[in-house]
């Protein structure tokens, strides 16, 4: 690939990394990818980064990454335009795929959450809820996580440069934990864990280190969260416990809202 | 821009810094008239979602804040919670801390050092541009960064939100032997900062000298990582818990922003260079020697040299990691567990950006019924706003492009972490139409 690109230039595909509401942890997962950047770096053009680079350029890009979810009404507008020069669109996180741990903000009153955190709520331009960007424009694929996995991150823009289905799996926890060859916490130890009910991705990291996960990688595909939710109560959670479980870093997306307004309503 | 004389130095996205802000310098003449660090990222109300939460689950959730130092929002808050329970940890809790934030300092630091800083010194866009030219010395630094986060994936589980850290110690300790597996990498890495220091020793720097007051941890026998009173060199001295009855939150008409002030002071200045100049005499005698042999010594008064600090605190994140791993005896218990009683508590710990402030109010179950937190950034901004104020000066009669380089390179000497910041900070909806 080297010796071609010196006899004619030829066209990388361009990347462009765009932030919303977030910590920013998913877009340094690219970063962190200390054995792939340099790699990655040669593959591809990483045309807008502004957590990494002051050179910005204009798109359209091949592949726009997106993290963060829209909590402004400018945000809402700038989503669209971020569509608009993205050939395929990619969210990357929680917040972007779920709304983000800001998404606890759907079920309070925003107004009075301004007035906590600021001294002068009429500067504060906020909406009243936090989205996921598919809420607002299509979305080509949601890549899960709090923070994403930096290895399916990879895979994702491989596959995506390829023309191919990302190797991307949607089954639980469990799964990762039954390969890992963990004893069962939930089942064995009597410790609350989300693992049943929400997708793979992290290795089942919170098993692995004793205790129950709590659904970084929001819900898996047809999650039975009522049978989880009774098995929380014989554990002895009451409702708020187990409401709160649900209301993590993946509270938006719609069957771990679900789940948690059902034990709000018992 | 606007009118005879008058120019603007206009950064619409600040880049290389973590979050979203811009800045705006306006100069009439030989004068800089006014000075914008802005910041349009928008809240995400943390003090606010954090009501009715468990305060077990405060380590997790304040991780969130921010992507970059996950750990010192774990440990702020682990520390507050524990103040407030009236918990002690075992020793090896303790220490293993120390090794946690070790890996934060190495991966947070080498990141800035060089992908975020350096690159600025060498006039790179950034660091894949950097490495298009040196590449050894970036795949040393990708090295140096990935063993700091196989420290923190160790303990943690994953570098960004990491999962162990609990309120009365880990929810899973290591063992001696795979501690003693990142020994060989951890001596490359102290031989690589090593390297860092004087690497960066080399860099041209801008004559800049202020006169700061610098904020930072003090303790009576260590660096500071969780502990210690905090002091400052114009006489602070102080607990943790009277945070408050010395610093303040001020609103500041001209930049829509709250500032973080000392009261009856002004601004001042937190973060390698503070822990720098108050706590030499705490470093290593590796880290110290390594400072001193570039003609390091304290105090710093160069914010662009703060490289320099970082990389001297590199140093001493790898020694004092390997002391941790040598002292290391697995304790009875991962953690102390902790009783849900009503009660308030307070704790700093020094994040790599500096000082990060935690306070809690807990009700009788254990739920958090008021949260405040202060990071670091929200502390400095107000120190660059006034250095820029001063530099821009400097620059009357630069092309604007460089000046406008330059201004960007003294807000990145901060390292700010604007994500951070914006729990706390004004969101400005204002346009600049000088």
């Amino acid at each position: 690939m080297s010796s071609e690109s010196k006899r004619k230039p030829v066209h990388k595909p361009k990347i462009g990394v765009f932030k919303f509401a977030s910590c920013d942890g998913c877009q340094l997962s690219l970063l962190d990818a200390e054995d792939e950047l340099l790699g990655v770096a040669a593959a591809v053009d990483i045309a807008y980064f502004p957590e990494a680079s002051r050179a910005m350029l204009k798109g359209p890009y091949d592949i726009g990454l997106v993290e963060g979810s829209i909590t402004t009404h400018h945000d809402a507008q700038r989503i669209q335009e971020v569509r608009r020069q993205c050939k395929a669109l990619i969210t990357i996180g929680a917040c972007a795929t779920a709304g983000g741990i800001q998404a606890l903000r759907n079920w309070k009153d925003v107004d009075e959450f301004v007035r906590i955190v600021y001294a002068t709520p009429q500067y504060i331009n906020t909406l009243k809820l936090s989205t996921p960007i598919a809420e607002h424009v299509p979305v080509d694929f949601e890549l899960r996580g709090c923070p994403i996995n930096k290895y399916q991150l990879i895979e994702l823009i491989t596959a995506t440069l390829a023309g191919r289905k990302p190797n991307i799996p949607s089954y639980s926890v469990c799964i990762e934990c039954k390969r890992k060859g963990n004893v069962c916490i939930a089942v064995a130890g009597g410790i609350a864990c989300l693992g049943p009910v929400t997708q793979a991705g992290c290795g089942a990291l919170c098993p692995s280190y004793d205790r129950g996960c709590y659904g970084c990688y929001g819900p898996m595909e047809t999650p039975n969260t009522e049978s989880l939710t009774s098995q929380f109560r014989i554990l002895g959670q009451s409702d708020a416990q187990v409401s709160r479980a649900f209301r993590g870093f993946n509270a938006w997306a719609w069957q771990f809202r679900k789940a948690s307004e059902e034990c709000e309503r018992t | 821009m606007s009118g005879r004389g008058g120019r603007t130095i206009r950064v619409d996205t600040l880049a290389r810094v973590e979050g979203e802000g811009a800045l705006y310098i306006k100069m009439a003449g030989e004068r800089v008239s006014d000075v914008k660090l802005k910041i349009y990222e928008p809240p995400r109300f943390f003090e606010a979602l954090l009501r009715g939460r468990h305060f077990s689950e405060a380590p997790d959730i304040t991780a969130r804040i921010c992507g970059i130092c996950p750990i010192a929002y774990q440990m702020s808050a682990v520390h507050a919670m524990e103040r407030a329970l009236g918990i002690r940890v075992d020793p090896a809790v303790r220490l293993l801390r120390r090794l946690f934030y070790c890996g934060e300092w190495m991966e947070s630091h080498t990141l800035h050092v060089y992908m975020l800083h350096a690159p600025d010194f060498l006039g790179y866009q950034d660091v894949i541009a950097l490495a298009g030219d040196h590449r050894a010395v970036v795949e040393k630094a990708l090295r140096l960064k990935k063993i700091g986060n196989r420290i923190v994936q160790l303990l943690g589980g994953r570098e960004i939100h990491p999962i162990s850290a609990a309120v009365g110690g880990f929810y899973k300790m290591p063992t001696k032997q795979q501690l003693r597996d990142l020994v060989d990498d951890l001596e490359w890495a102290l031989e690589a900062s090593l390297g860092t220091v004087r690497w960066t020793a080399g860099l041209q720097f801008p004559h800049f000298e202020q006169d700061y007051e610098f904020v930072a941890l003090r303790h009576a026998e260590e660096y500071p990582f969780n502990e210690g009173r905090l002091v400052s060199n114009r006489g602070l001295d102080i607990d943790p818990a009277e945070y408050e009855d010395h610093f303040v939150e001020l609103q500041v008409k001209h930049s829509n922003a709250l500032h973080s002030m000392m009261r009856g002071r002004g601004s001042y200045l937190v973060g390698p260079l503070a822990r720098f100049n108050l706590n030499f005499d705490k470093l290593p005698e590796v880290a110290r020697k390594a400072a001193v042999d570039v003609g390091l010594r304290p105090p710093v008064r160069n914010i662009f040299r703060s490289i320099v600090v970082r990389a001297v605190e590199l140093v001493f994140a790898c020694a004092e990691a390997l002391r941790a791993i040598h002292e290391y005896e697995p304790p009875a218990t991962p953690r102390v567990e902790a009783p849900n009683r009503r009660a308030v508590g307070q704790a700093i710990t020094e994040a790599p950006r500096g000082i990060l402030y935690h306070r809690y109010a807990l009700d009788e179950n254990g739920l958090i019924v008021t949260a405040k937190i202060v990071p670091p950034t929200s502390q400095n901004q107000k120190r660059i706003e006034d250095d820029l104020r001063e530099y821009a000066a400097q620059l009357v009669a630069w092309p604007i492009e460089e000046a406008t380089w330059k201004c960007e390179q003294a807000v990145r000497s901060y390292d700010p972490c604007i994500s951070c910041a914006t729990h706390f900070l004004k969101v400005v909806v204002e346009r600049e139409d000088n």
